[in-house]
This record gives structure tokens, sequence and C-alpha cells, in this order.
């Protein structure tokens, strides 16, 4: 357990890392740095987003599988690991890459 | 057993003329001649009977229309996740038993720990590199070789059975991602004005199936208008004259609207809201010849009023134009007589608030709008011309020929400092690129059978809406040529317009100087003695003429002397 948090803790420390979510798998958040209200956004609709693509992959070639899911946009840059059980969520911040 | 008949002919009798037919006399062989007694007794007159025979093909002409679907997106959102069914996931101690458990699971530790590194492998590349980093900013895509062209994104009905006229529209300020548009019927005395709607409506613009918001007024809408720093509120003016306003967190009921013997006495054709330190003042105008400043936190009674009087004739107001960049107090009325009225609000009389009056429409002027890059120069629509005008000359800088439909509606691209906008009375909607060509535009595209009522551009430059007589909407997207500005399009449009100023202007010089020659003519024939010399004069000339040769002559004497 402590060493879920420290990792957690190590993701966060990156530069850019807004915050970082686990979910498992039927889109409970387990363990979050962020405030409770993006959080049950975040899971909510990112497991189904994740539901999605990966049968999406699996459609397209039965043998392949998702093993990563990066989602870009103006503001955010949202990195998702797909495990079977659980998801890790990572978002973080788009400006502030390269800046330094 | 076989039946079988064979005819044989030798090969050598094959085609010859044969010789059996012989002529003989005609030869009578049974008569049959009329029986009268029979006539009467088996044969019955029929009667006369009409039988119409048709020689060409028979055609006939059917129709099928399908029922027309209209379709709603409905979705379901569970946010709260699948908690098993003996958790209630709003109980935070339940909750938190359950994400105890499953923090202690070993299958946990070790699935988080190894998504861990992935993750921070891809935190650590994204800080590394910007894979989308722009390469080459700065860089313009050339559009100008692109053939200019638009196509229809879609279309919003008049949701009532009895179709209206799209008499305004208005995007959202903010992105244009929504359109409000105005329903009434403008025809005077409307055998329809009873069965009609009131409503008027504002539409998402990805979802033409449902529109977003109803707007219930008191009367139908003429005008309806987004005000621009508070993008929730709109203004709108009424068929009966009424000044309403709406806060669409509010709903569809109006705010507040003004009292009836305080308002416009004829429809409100114009709504524009004023610049200034509030974001709640309005101006509108009507053909009752007024104009009334409204603040819609107080909507009770109009804060200032103008009488559009020029000469001593009242104008009635159709269109009105006001920005910032033209001066903040300054105004221009465009009247049914066809005159464009330019007024200053800080006038101290009446006679001082209207300026220059510029004539030139045949018809009422129903669309006035600056050009936003050069506020100095406005464009303005009526009868079947467009016209460029600049503020200091009465005469437009440019006039258009003559179309074959009625103008109805015109706005400048907000992107393009060349490139603006008509709609005509035969549904077809003239794209006019003058950095292109000016005798003609650029691109006409018929897009209803019925006449264009409003056009109105979104701020991108790139959607256009136009509204038909028939309550149609149409949502259009225009291509990159025609919404992106393209080098040195802003100094040459700028060139084209102070060229054509100067030579108008030289123009304006070269006939007032010939208006007073032509004046002076006219008075010296209007007084035939002024130039009739009188004797005394006519004795005096001559005198003086004896005189400078007597003089000459003694010069020329005194010379010839001293040699």
């Amino acid at each position: 357990m402590a060493d879920v948090e420290e990792t957690l803790k190590r993701i966060s420390s990156h530069k850019g890392v807004i915050g970082a979510l686990i979910v498992n798998a039927q889109g409970i958040p387990i363990r979050s740095t962020l405030s409770d209200e993006d959080t049950f956004a975040h899971a909510a609709l990112i497991t189904q987003l994740v539901a999605k693509a990966r049968r999406m992959v699996v459609d397209l070639d039965k043998d392949d599988e998702l093993t990563f899911l990066r989602i870009r946009s103006n503001k955010h840059e949202i990195l998702v690991a797909p495990d079977k059980e659980y998801l890790l969520i990572c978002v973080q911040s788009a400006q502030t890459q390269m800046d330094a | 057993m076989e039946i079988v008949y064979v005819y044989q002919k030798s090969r050598r009798e094959f085609g010859r003329p044969t010789t059996q037919f012989i002529d003989r006399p005609a030869e009578l062989l049974d008569e049959f001649a009329p029986d009268p007694s029979i006539k009467d007794t088996q044969y019955e007159l029929r009667n006369p009977t009409h039988l119409d025979v048709q020689a060409i093909p028979e055609m006939s002409e059917h129709d099928v229309n399908t029922e027309s679907f209209s379709y709603a997106s409905v979705g379901m959102l569970h946010a709260e996740g699948g908690w098993p069914k003996d958790i209630d996931w709003a109980e935070k101690d339940q909750t938190a038993r359950f994400r105890k458990k499953v923090e202690k699971d070993e299958e946990y530790i070790r699935e988080v720990k190894a998504l861990a590194d992935v993750v921070e492998h891809h935190i650590k590349q994204n800080n590394a590199i910007d894979i989308y980093e722009e390469y080459f900013t700065g860089e313009h895509a050339d559009h100008s070789s692109e053939a200019p062209s638009a196509k229809t994104l879609s279309v919003f009905k008049d949701p009532n059975p009895v179709k209206r006229t799209v008499s305004s529209l208005s995007f959202h300020p903010d992105g244009g991602r929504k359109i409000a548009v105005a329903f009434s019927l403008l025809q005077f005395q409307d055998e329809r004005a009873d069965s009609a709607s009131n409503q008027s409506y504002i539409w998402a613009v990805d979802n033409p199936n449902q529109p977003e918001l109803e707007i219930n007024p008191q009367s139908k809408l003429v005008c309806l208008e987004y005000n621009s720093k508070d993008a929730f509120l709109l203004a709108g003016g009424c068929y009966n004259g009424l000044i309403s306003y709406w806060d669409t967190r509010r709903g569809s009921e109006p705010v507040e609207s003004s009292l009836i013997e305080k308002s416009h006495r004829d429809p409100v054709y114009s709504i524009v809201w004023l610049q200034g330190k509030t974001a709640y003042e309005c101006a509108s105008t009507s053909t009752d010849g007024q104009v009334l400043w409204w603040d819609i936190r107080k909507l009770g009674e109009p804060t200032e009023s103008l009488e559009l009087i020029s000469g001593d004739v009242t104008m009635g107001g159709v269109s009105l134009e006001y920005s910032a960049a033209g001066g903040p107090t300054k105004f221009m009325v465009g009247t049914e007589q066809g005159t464009i009225l330019m007024c200053n609000r800080k006038g101290k009389s009446a006679q001082d608030k209207i300026g220059t009056v510029y004539s030139g429409h045949h018809g009422p002027t129903y669309a006035l709008q600056r050009n936003p890059f050069f506020p100095k120069y406005f464009l303005s629509i009526g009868d079947w011309r467009h016209m460029l005008w600049s503020e200091e000359l009465r005469t437009p800088i440019m006039t258009s020929a003559y179309h074959s439909a009625y103008l109805l509606s015109a706005c400048w691209s907000p992107t393009r400092p060349a490139v603006f906008f008509s709609s005509k009375m035969d549904g077809t909607l003239d794209i006019w690129d003058l950095f292109y060509k000016v005798n003609e535009p650029t691109l006409t595209l018929q897009v209803d059978d019925d006449g264009l009522q409003a056009v109105r551009v979104q701020e991108g430059g790139v959607i256009l809406a136009t509204g038909s007589v028939d309550g149609s909407v149409y949502l259009m997207e225009l291509c990159n040529s025609l919404a992106v500005q393209q080098p040195q399009e802003k100094q040459s449009m700028q060139q084209m317009l102070d060229r054509e100023f100067k030579k108008e202007k030289n123009l304006e010089a070269r006939a007032k100087e010939l208006a007073k020659k032509a004046a002076k003519e006219s008075e010296a024939q209007r007084d035939p003695t002024a130039l009739q010399p009188t004797d005394e004069a006519l004795k005096a000339v001559e005198q003086e003429f004896y005189d400078t040769i007597a003089e000459y002559e003694q010069k020329e004497l005194e010379a010839n002397r001293k040699d």
C-alpha cells in the first residue's frame, strides 16, 4: 500500500502533472489526487472510452491489445494506462511542456 | 409412321418467270343485295356517341414524399461507477471500506506499479520532446488560387405549421456556436397573422432538429440581437413596436418589456447594442421615424429619443448601424426613403444630431454596415444596387449595376476587408470579392426558391447563415479563399477605396465648379441688359481706343526724330 502511495507521489512530482487517479474496471475511483468532482468526471468518462478503445483494437486485430491511450487537447494531455483490473490515469498540462 | 412430303424442284427451274398466270376479265361469283325488310326489324339506330382519340402517349405525374423524421440524440452518463450492489455509493464510510479492501489486494499493488512505469515513461517523454511542436510558424497558406465555393451545412426550419419569414439572425458572440433567429410576418396585414405563432428560436448550430431555446415575445420579433459583452442577454424588437430583452439563463419569457405607450408605433426594424460603459444600453429604430435609446435595466421608458426629420420630411428607419470603431456616439440610420442619415447622439438639438444625409437609393436602405477594417467607408443596399460610401462624401464612391432582383440584406466579412455578402429577392446569395473583381460577384449561389431576407456571418468568417422568406435558415460553410485574408489584400483595398474616394471628391469639386459657372451664366442670361453696352460706354471705349492710337503715333514720331 505504501508502494502505491509512493508511485502516485512520484508521478505527481513530474513537471506539468496536474493529477493522477487509479480507477478499477467498474469505473470506481480507488485513489486520486484530484478533487472529488474531477475524479468522478474523469473516472466515469475515461472508463467508458477505454472500454470502447479496448474493444476497437481487438476488433481490428484479434491478436492485438490496447496498451496505452494518450488524449491530447488544447489544455491537457490525458495519459491512460489500462490493465485488466485497473486504470491509471494521469492528467498533464499541455502548455508547460518544453516551456522551460 | 412418318408423314413426309417431298417437294422437288430442279436447280435450273429456280427464279424462272412463271408462265401459269394469265389475264382474264372480272367475273361475278355471287351478290347480296340490301334487303330493306330486315332494316326495320333487326337493326337499331345507335345514339350519337362521342369518342376521344388521343394520338400522343398519355402521361401522368405522381409525387411521393417520404415522411421526414427528426432525430434527437439521447445519452446517459453514469458518473458514480459500477459499485457492488450492497454498497451505497453515496455513503462515505461504505465506499471508503470498499476502497481499503481493494488497496490491500496484492494484484492491485502489482498492477499499479507496472502501470506507473508506463505512465512515467510517457510523462518524461512529453517533457523531453514536444511531439506536437508546430514547425514553420508564421507561414501562411496561399488560398488565392482556390476556386471560390460554399456548401450548405444544415438547414433550420421554422417548426411551426405557418412558415414565417426569417427577419433577423444573430450569432452567439462567443464562438458562434448558437444562432438566434427572429421569425415574423413582414407583409402588412398578412392573413396568416392570427394563426401564426409568435415564437422565435435559438438553435445550436450543430443540432438543426431541435431548437435549444424558444423565445416567447408578446408579438412576433422583427429583430433579435445577442449582446456581445454578456452573451446570455438578447434584445429584440417586436412587430407591435415593443422592445424586450431575454436572459437565456432565465428561460423563454422576456425578462422585461417596454411599455406600449412609450415604445415605437411601428415594427422595430433594427436594434443594436451600444458599446458604452455598461453592457446594458441599446438603440432601436422603426418606420415611425424615431430612434430610441434604452437601458434594459429600466425598460419603462427610453432614455433618449430622436425624430428622424430631414428638411420637413420624417424618415422611417429600417436599418441601424453602430460600431465603436466608427465613433462611440456616432450612428447611421438607413431609411425607407432610401437615404442614409449620419447622426451623432451628442448633438445639442435634434437638428444637430442629424448630420450628413446621403441619398442614392430608390428604395428602402435595408442594410447598412461599416467596413470592419476601414470604418470610414460603409456599405449600403437598397433597391437593386449596393453602394460603397465614404463618410466624407455625399455621393457614393462605388455603385453597382442594377441587379435583376431586389436586394434584401448584406454584410461584410469579418475576416476579409474586401469581401461582402448580399442576399436577393430571387433566393440567390452573392459573394463579392472586391479584391478580385468589382463588376460582378465572385460567387452566386441559388440558396432557396424564395427571397433571402437576412444574412449574417460568424465572427470566424467561415460560417454564414442566411434566412429565407419561407422560414428556412441555411447554414453555409465558405471555402478558405473567401475566409482567410490574402497577402496584400488590406493595403490594396485601402488603396482602392482611397482612389475611388479621391476620384469622387474631384468629380464633386468639378461638378460644383460647373454648377457655379452655370449659375453665373444663367444669371447673366436672366439679365440681358447687363451685357448690352450703353451709348456712353461705347463712346468711352471709342475715345480710349483713339487715345491709345494717338499716344502710339506720338511715340513713333518722337523715336523717328531722335534717329
